[in-house]
């Protein structure tokens, strides 16, 4: 009896706003390293600043203790070469993940071979992120079967008791990937922070970057934000600032039928970061790329949307009649399965038309030996983000994959509109600091046009954190600009400031539209222009009228102008790029050549005195991996021996 | 039929009730409204009875709410109707669904 209709239908009285508005207050913040973001990357970085002795503030939308998309959970950590057990070399194997020539289409056959990987994100995986897990371990986090729960489990190494998962490891052949228990992990984070007097500022989001003199493309010396409980207003000064706000699952859809089903993201995801580093000046990349959101079905986790389903990527596939279908096997001969290749998929498809294959699939839990579906069930989607409360209510509801079958809804449920699409893979351009073509702004995670792997995000969190660190010890005290200040904050507070017109929901549902319209599988100049002009209608005739009745709604309404810019960052990204390309999934009609060879480039976009300037880098920017690690990391310790 | 009390309220959204309280266990400590992500709850006005369920159409079913709760059997989470799994049985090949 606690939904919000209940509470009216029984004291027939609206409840107060639980807590105190304070629109009027402001409070000012100095520090030395600033975080924006406290998911995984976002906190690594804010303990990796604290550990180097700065003055560290870590602000967060939501609450750190479970935020960020491997809040909940996280069951794999994924390309840690540098292990014991591992059999390939750390350089080696960052140079096989960004090269990948293994998944080139048809269409890039031959001498090119791009994948545009971040390969400074992945050299800094490869190098540290076995230190970062046993630094988790120092913390809390558990790695290991130290209760030997999985004995004589395939992967399991009983001297060290680290669980190896199949995942890009053919017959043990790499170990490369480890099998973790995730949800200890993010309230270990938060209160190593706090141990480490990391000031956090939860519930707060951070609306713009300062730049010294309000000059764009100006060095960041801070930034704005405001409580989304109290309205109260924020100004960060900062030496250095760590962005990590990720990527973006709310702009080509919003669709609150299947609110946190339509995503595999929370709402917290909108493109704050993208939106205030080009605000501020600074060159994004790759800013055309987008992905097909995946739709929700039945009890699975929301990332597998259409592919692996029930097999949660571990289990065998078979159809209605028991017959196993031909789904790749992964790893080793018990380590389950993988979503097919498309051509099998294709042929699967035709077999349902003709019989060959009976719908409905299911994954056949029964079939498993027992360890393996102890190992799947318990530990891989029992740790994995959200997967925990899916299993526990199966289980609740008296499945046992001992005696069930999981249906599975691949070919039932299809795959999204091509209309309905995500934004990952993109954003600030990077230097071997981790720092972005601005001084003063470091990016760390999947913010920096790279996959979103939760080991990822805490090496390169903790990397650019040390690296922000070292940089604001270097300078003198951040001068803020009052008047960037004032006109941020008419910004912000304008949506209170009325009490009719729109509202959040139908704002982003009309960005949605347009990028639906203008900016989806039929894309070219005409599209393209067509959706700038339709933006700038919102942002000039719309965005005027937004209101918020409350401090949450006012966050909704800003997250919302943060997907307008986002919105407008890709069209312009999207108009620079005139070249189809398979592997950023983006197709022009007037420009249908796929991936030929002048355009495997990075290019990028960014404003100048708010124009729009084009650019580039090559493939290869970074240079010798190995190398320029090693030349950028001479003082690196390995894992902390601190306090 | 017993007399009650009819207001005018607009329709629930959809889905509206992702978790049910069980208020003889929680003792509304708001654990789950710090944890939540995405501010679904906010505070209940009286102390000591469950949260508020004021943004249910913002719930991106993580389920660190129930996960975390201090309290077992104070809140259990609520699949909507259309996200319930199926699942069959090996040996009698019968068919079953969530519906707890």
């Amino acid at each position: 009896m606690t939904k919000w209709h209940d509470l009216i239908e029984k004291d027939g009285i609206v409840p107060s706003w639980p807590y105190p508005i304070r629109y009027d207050q402001e409070q000012e913040i100095e520090t030395d390293v600033l975080v924006i973001g406290g998911g995984i990357a976002g906190c690594w970085a804010a303990i990796s600043a604290a550990r180097t002795g700065s003055k560290v503030a870590l602000v967060e939308k939501g609450d750190t203790i479970r935020s960020g998309a491997g809040g909940p959970g996280c069951d794999h950590w994924c390309n840690v070469p540098a292990n014991p057990h591992s059999k390939v070399d750390p350089d080696e194997w960052a140079k096989r993940i960004t090269e990948r020539p293994g998944v080139l289409g048809p269409q890039q056959s031959g001498a090119t071979r791009i994948s545009y990987a971040n390969g400074i994100g992945n050299q800094i995986q490869c190098r540290e992120d076995d230190d970062t897990l046993l630094e988790m371990e120092q913390m809390g986090g558990k790695i290991r079967d130290t209760k030997d729960e999985y004995l004589g489990v395939e992967g399991r190494y009983d001297n060290t008791k680290f669980m190896f998962s199949p995942r890009a490891s053919p017959d043990h052949t790499t170990e490369v990937t480890i099998r973790i228990w995730g949800t200890t992990f993010k309230p270990a984070l938060k209160k190593e922070c706090k141990r480490l007097g990391v000031k956090i500022y939860d519930r707060v989001m951070v609306t713009s970057l300062l730049t010294e003199g309000g000059v764009q493309g100006a060095k960041v010396v801070g930034a704005t934000g405001f409580n989304n409980r109290t309205g109260e207003f924020m100004v960060f000064k900062s030496k250095a600032a760590v962005l990590a706000t990720a990527g973006n699952y709310s702009l080509w859809v919003l669709n609150s039928e299947l609110a946190g089903y339509n995503t595999f993201r929370s709402r917290t995801m909108t493109g704050d970061g993208m939106a205030m580093a080009w605000k501020a000046g600074a060159e994004l990349t790759l800013m055309e790329r987008s992905g097909i959101l995946m739709l929700g079905t039945g009890y699975k986790h929301t990332w597998y949307g259409g592919a692996g389903d029930a097999s949660y990527e571990n289990i065998e596939l078979v159809d209605a009649n028991g017959k196993k279908l031909p789904w790749p096997t992964q790893g080793w001969p018990d380590g389950g399965a993988m979503g097919p290749p498309p051509d099998v998929r294709e042929s699967i498809r035709k077999g349902i038309q003709t019989g060959e294959w009976a719908l409905p699939f299911y994954g056949d839990f029964p079939a498993m030996p027992e360890a393996e579906r102890r190992t799947t069930w318990k530990l891989m989607l029992g740790e994995e983000s959200t997967t925990k409360i899916i299993t526990d209510t199966y289980e609740r509801a008296g499945f046992d994959p001992a005696k069930h079958l999981l249906q599975n809804y691949t070919f039932f449920e299809g795959t999204s509109p091509l209309q309905w699409r995500t934004v990952s893979g993109s954003g600030p351009i990077v230097d071997w600091d981790l720092k972005s073509t601005l001084d003063g702004l470091y990016i760390a995670g999947e913010q920096m046009f790279s996959h979103g792997d939760h080991s990822f995000a805490a090496s390169t969190g903790r990397y650019a954190g040390r690296k922000a660190a070292a940089y604001a010890g270097q300078i003198r005290e951040p001068k803020v600009s009052r008047d960037q200040v004032a006109l941020e904050k008419a910004r912000i507070y304008a949506p209170i400031n009325r009490s009719d017109g729109i509202d959040w929901k139908e704002l982003n549902a009309g960005i949605s539209k347009t990028m639906q319209y203008f900016c989806s599988e039929f894309k070219n100049e005409s599209l393209l222009n067509m959706g700038l002009d339709s933006l700038k209608e919102i942002e000039e005739i719309f965005v005027p009228r937004l209101y918020a009745l409350d401090p949450h709604k006012l966050m909704r309404s800003i997250e919302d102008l943060s997907l307008l810019a986002h919105g407008q960052i890709i069209l312009n990204a999207s108009l620079a790029r005139k070249a189809s390309s398979q592997l950023l999934n983006f197709f022009r009609i007037d420009y249908p050549e796929v991936d030929p060879p002048e355009w495997n480039k990075f290019v990028t976009v960014k404003l100048v005195n708010n124009k729009v300037k084009a650019g580039e880098f090559p493939l290869n920017y970074w240079g010798n991996m190995k190398a320029n690690y090693e030349d950028h990391n001479k003082d690196y310790a390995g894992v902390y021996k601190g306090k | 039929m017993p007399e009650k009390k009819v207001y005018a309220l607009p329709n629930v959204t959809t889905p509206g009730r992702p978790v049910i309280f069980n208020d003889k266990v929680c003792n509304g400590c708001n654990h789950c409204i710090e944890v939540c992500q995405v501010d679904v709850y906010v505070p209940n006005p009286k102390k000591g009875k469950p949260p508020v369920i004021l943004h249910p159409d913002e719930c991106w079913y993580c389920g660190c709410c129930v996960n975390d709760c201090p309290r077992s059997g104070a809140i259990s989470f609520n699949w909507p109707v259309q996200q319930r799994g199926y699942w069959k049985d090996k040996a009698t090949g019968k068919v079953l669904r969530d519906n707890y």
